[in-house]
Parts: structure tokens; sequence; C-alpha cells
């Protein structure tokens, strides 16, 4: 277990986008009648989303009410998965794995990178366009050592393409995910020593998709429908200085 | 060695296309309709006979479980299938789902239909978004193609709905897994009831891994003697093989079950770094077993009865590989932070134990312990096994538990290193 708090500062309050809206409304029809508790981790995310990376409290009492779920009911899911940060992140939030193996790859040099070249763990950068955490096991082990900025993971990181892809990022370029060196998703990294059959694969002429999850989106590209921009316009609002709000209560 | 044409996951490198039009020239969705018109019951005893067992660790036969289900329920029936591939060592149902996702998707609409569900939910883990968004792309083919759906081609009401998880390990626990779909902290339930009586929102619901679902289409279509004739008696067929850590080439591989874990190392893994007189012990199937010795490795089989004779489990199939060079110690140790950090908190002695556990072993990685203390750690493990409502706790004691069997020399060797050095200057040693 981990313990987690929501932070001290909280903004005024939350509201989902129309777009967003639209979509969490759809989003609640997966799933039976009288069981729209079951939407409340996708429309929590979508809130991370939207307020760039973390969730504050207006967001959860927002999403508790429109799920008719108690407060209390969000605040436990929001404080139990790790993935729900309850603090500002910086607009490229690096999440470096530090699992056994990762770590027998060389996580411990990534670490080192981050810190050399972000700052210290869970610290949004001055500039606000970095931040950093270790996360456990995020299963792309045969591609170790690996993080995950923002959406998407790199992966086959070594100290000196993962710090080329801070600086590339630092500059507002694009860095295409997947595998830095090169390879094939998860085959060897010298090519595949099996699937080498080409009558196994009978009338399909096709090639890869392009792009690691079809095009990856930046700012100034239009969103595909139902999906959220994969990097953010700007470092996620800062809460204001004072108005702390209280934890929720339960109703 | 597996042939090529008897390979299920055709496109498990995503050298070609996860699009429903390459997947159906390289063969899925052909001819679902006829395998649904063979009826529930002739579907469940296919998979019964081809000897598939769930490859999410366990390795409960499938068809059995199926038939659990019950046939005649005014309760809707659900399928959920598991896609909170998170144990660590593990990365092949991201695979499937990134690079081959209508496997899944016509595998779930057998599955469903065996079952007599019309509704199927696919819980994957949070942090895979890439994954998640060519999975509801395919969902939304398959929908479109009338593949899927109310009135669909394939002649059996079915809706596929994809629902993410937010990065709790322990969500890939089938009652936790229910839980949050549900909209509620992953909090394993007790079992009995067992899921096929009363599971999603208190109806009959069957989980089943990634990988297990989507070998389904190619064992009816193929048939289930193709399918048991690979491997051997009771562990047949094929699985995909995660094998990560000290070797040259880390990679992902299908191969026939009970192949020889040292061809899997050689052959497709490029072999241990520094060669094979270089290896230290192996994590054979996910974080959660205990690790083997190299002398074990020479000539043990990837399957579940030979990896349990070797006093292990063949687990998710993800082998770590650790050389000479690994301080053993640290990395049993991180893997008790896994656990550590993964424990929902529910059962006192996984939350107490599984945090206990990884302290102790921090210090003796430093050497700062008693010897006495490895009985303790022994024990304690014990105490932390069997007793909690999921097997988290089980998890947590055995790499554990194996590090103390395989390696109480060096833990020994490394508290006697500290015990001879001197004592820093700048600690005190008596009152001053």
């Amino acid at each position: 277990m981990s313990v987690r708090r929501l932070a001290a500062e909280q903004p005024e309050g939350f509201v989902f986008t129309p777009e967003n809206l639209d979509w969490a409304q759809a989003e609640i029809k997966k799933y039976p009648e009288g069981r729209q508790a079951s939407a409340v981790l996708s429309l929590l995310w979508r809130a991370q989303e939207q307020i760039g990376g973390w969730i504050s409290e207006p967001a959860l009492r927002a999403v508790a009410d429109m799920l008719g779920m108690a407060y209390i009911r969000v605040y436990e899911i929001v404080t139990f998965y790790t993935m729900f940060n309850l603090a500002p992140v910086g607009r490229y939030y690096v999440q470096v794995c530090g699992t056994t193996p990762c770590m027998l790859r060389g996580a411990e040099d990534i670490k080192d990178s981050c810190r050399k070249h972000i700052g210290p763990k869970d610290t949004v950068s001055d500039d606000g366009l970095f931040s950093w955490t270790e996360v456990e096991c995020l299963g792309a082990c045969v591609n170790a050592p690996m993080a995950q900025i923002n959406k998407y993971y790199y992966e086959d990181l070594t100290p000196k393409n993962f710090e080329s892809i801070l600086k590339r990022l630092r500059k507002g370029e694009h860095v295409e995910p997947g595998p830095q060196n090169g390879r094939q998703a998860c085959a060897p990294e010298s090519g595949p020593n099996t699937l080498n059959n080409t009558a196994i694969y009978g009338a399909d002429k096709s090639v890869p998709e392009p792009g690691y999850a079809g095009p990856a989106l930046l700012d100034t590209e239009a969103k595909r429908p139902g999906a959220a921009a994969n990097q953010r316009a700007a470092p996620g609002p800062k809460p204001p200085a004072k108005t702390p709000t209280k934890t929720p209560r339960p109703r | 060695m597996l042939a090529d044409k008897d390979r299920i996951f055709k496109n498990l490198y995503g050298l070609h296309s996860w699009r429903l039009e390459a997947a159906r020239a390289r063969g899925a969705w052909e001819g679902t309709k006829e395998m649904i018109a063979r009826g529930h019951d002739a579907v469940i005893d296919e998979v019964k006979t081809s000897g598939l067992r769930g490859r999410g660790g366990a390795g409960f036969p499938t068809g059995l479980k199926w038939s659990f289900m019950p046939k005649n329920d005014p309760r809707p029936s659900y399928l959920a299938v598991n896609a909170d591939e998170s144990e660590p060592g593990t990365c092949k149902d991201r695979e499937i789902m990134r690079h081959d996702p209508h496997l899944l998707i016509e595998g779930s609409l057998l599955a469903a239909f065996a079952m007599r569900a019309h509704t199927s939910y696919i819980y994957i883990r949070g942090e895979f978004i890439a994954e998640r968004e060519i999975l509801q792309a395919a969902v939304d083919e398959a929908y479109d193609a009338k593949l899927i759906g109310k009135d669909n081609v394939n002649g059996w009401d079915f809706d596929l709905y994809v629902h993410h998880g937010a990065g709790a390990y322990i969500c890939g626990e089938e009652t936790a897994l229910l839980e949050s779909l549900e909209g509620k902290k992953g909090q394993p339930r007790l079992k009995p009831p067992f899921p096929a009586n009363c599971g999603l929102y208190g109806a009959p619901t069957t989980v089943n891994n990634v990988e297990t679902i989507a070998s389904v289409p190619d064992i009816l279509r193929r048939g289930a003697t193709w399918y048991a004739a690979l491997g051997r008696p009771g562990n047949t067929g094929t699985k995909l093989y995660c094998i990560s850590g000290h070797v040259n080439e880390p990679c992902t591989v299908e191969e026939e079950m009970g192949v020889p874990l040292r061809e899997l190392i050689d052959h497709y893994a490029g072999g241990v770094r520094g060669g094979w007189d270089n290896l230290l012990a192996v994590i054979p199937g996910g974080s959660s077993v205990p690790c083997i010795t190299a002398d074990v490795c020479d000539t043990v089989l990837m399957d579940y009865d030979s990896l349990k004779e070797a006093g292990t489990a063949l687990g998710t199939g993800g082998i770590i590989v650790m050389d000479k060079s690994t301080d053993i110690i640290r990395a049993i140790a991180r893997i008790s932070y896994f656990y550590k950090h993964e424990s929902c908190g529910q059962c006192t002695p996984c939350r107490e134990g599984t945090g206990w556990m990884w302290r102790v072993l921090e210090r003796m990685a430093n050497g700062e312990a008693e010897k006495a203390e490895i009985e303790m750690l022994l024990d304690v493990s014990h105490q932390v096994e069997g007793h909690t409502i999921c097997a988290l706790g089980d998890a947590a004691a055995w790499p554990v538990q194996g590090l103390i069997k395989n390696f109480r020399h060096v833990i020994e060797e490394r508290i006697d290193a500290k015990a001879t050095q001197p004592i820093s200057p700048s600690v005190p040693v008596a009152a001053e």
C-alpha cells in the first residue's frame, strides 16, 4: 500500500468541457442501468487529462455527483488507484519503471538521468515542463528499461537516448514512442527468428500501421474522436495559493 | 521447435497491420458462424478436449471453468477478459492487443457464446493507453462489420466493451477485477461464492486471461486434436514466453508448451549475457514464483507440471534471467517492494507482512542483519502465505522463500562480510 492524500491546495471548481461531457455520457451507457458507478475510473481519468495531469478535489466531487456516488467512495478510488495524481505534474510527466526486470537492465541509470536533468523525484521543474516518478512494472519487460512519458511508452532506453528524448521534448519537438534502438516491438533486436515463413500470412500483404498507436498526437493536430490530446498545450494550471478546501465528507 | 504454421499469434511482432482486413487475410473471423452453429456445449467440449489451461498464471482447465457457468439462470451472464497484465516479467497480452486484437475479439465472442453470455468487458490496465486505443478501434471495426453487436452475422448477440483500470496490480486478481469493474476499490472478494455463481453485478461471470481467450478461435478452427498434439499431456498447446533480464536479445516468442528453458534462452533470446556459464538464476513465471538456480535451468521444461516438480511454477511465462553480476538479494528485495506497494491493504498478514519482508531484505542486501533473521524471515513468509483472501500474499512470500532456499549462503556471506568490516569512525561506538 502507499499512503496518498489530496493536495492541500485545491482550485475552486471543476466542470467538464462540453466535448468531454458528451464523451462521459456515452461512457456511462456502456454499463447496465443503475450500474453507472462502473464508469468512475474512465471519467476520473478524463477529468485528470482535462485538468492537466492531476485530479483535484472539486473534480472528484463533480464525478461523484454525475454518477450518483458518495464523495467518500470516489475519494477512496483516487487514493487507491495510483495512476491518479493528487498534485500537479509537469507538462511532460515521466514515469520510470523501477521493478526488477527493468532494474536488471539499468533502470537505476535512467533514474539518475532524471535526477540530473529534471530534478528531485515528484517535483515539478521550475519551468513547469517536467516531473518524474518511479512506478511499478509497466508490462514492457522485454523492452527494458523503459519509461512512460504522458500517454506512451519509450522503450529500450539508455541514459544517452533517454537524455536525448528529454532534450528534444524540452525544445518542443515530437519524439516517436516505442523502442528507441530501432528494434521491431518485442522481437529480438537483430530481427525476428520466427514468423519468417511467408506462407502463414495467406493473403495478408499488409504493412505495419503507421505510428506507435495510430498517428501520434501533438497539440497542433486535430484530435481523433474520443481521443484526448497526448501532449498538453500548456503546463497544468497551478492551484491558487489560497482557498484550501476541506477533504470530502461522506454524504 | 514450433513450426511457423502452428503459431496462433502470427502478428506477434507487428510486422503486419492489426486492422480487420489484414487480420481476416491471416485467417481471423473465418468460419466463426459455423463454430457458433455447433452449439454451446460442443464449443465447451472442444476446448476441454484441446487441454487448454488458463494462461494468466493459475493454469486452470479453461473448458472446465466454462462448464461451471449456470445453464438456465434468469440473470444475465458475463465474460470478463483479464487484460490487467501487470505481473513483473510479463508482457505478452500487450502484444496480442496491439498487434492481433481481432483474435481476442473473436475469442471473446466464442467464449461468451459457449457460456451463454451476451455481454463482455475487457479490463485493460490503465497504463496500456496505446494498446487500449488500438483495441477500441478494432472493436469498432468489428461492430461496423457486424461481426459483433446485435443481430450480427455470426448469429449470437454480443456486446463487447473496453474498460480500463488505473494502476493497481491487484485488479489482475479475478474478484478484485470485478470489484474494480463495478467502480470500487480493487479489493478481492472472499470465495465462495465463486464468480460463476455470483460475479459481476451479482450475476454469473467467468474471468479469463487475454492469451487464453485469443487462443480459442484457432483451437476451434483447426481442431482440438491439432492443439492437443502440441506440448505434453496435461500441458498442451502453445504459449507466449517473455524472456527479459540478462539475455543478449530479450524478446517475446510463441513456443510449444514444455519447450526446454535453455532452448528459449539460447535459441530465441540470444543466450545469457556472458554465456550459459554466467547464469546465476532464473525466475521462470513472473515475479511471483520462486527462482531456480542455473543447474535446474539446464534441464527444466517450460510447462505447468515440469516447473512444479522443480519447486516453482509456470505462472504467466514471464522469464526473468539473472547473470552472475546480479545482486540476488537486492533483486528479490525489489520484488518485495513491489508487493508491498501493490498490497490492497485488506488482509493484515499481507498489508503488514509485505512491508516487513521488504524492510528486512533491504537490510540483508546491505549485510545489516543477524543470521537468525533469515529463519525468522522464512517463518514470516509462511505466516503470510495461505493466510490471505487472495493469492497476493502467496505471491509475495514465494520469491522470498525461493531466495532463502537457493541463496541462503549469499545472505550469510554478506552478513559475515559486514561483520568483519571495521566500523566507520563517524559512527560513535560508545557513549562519549
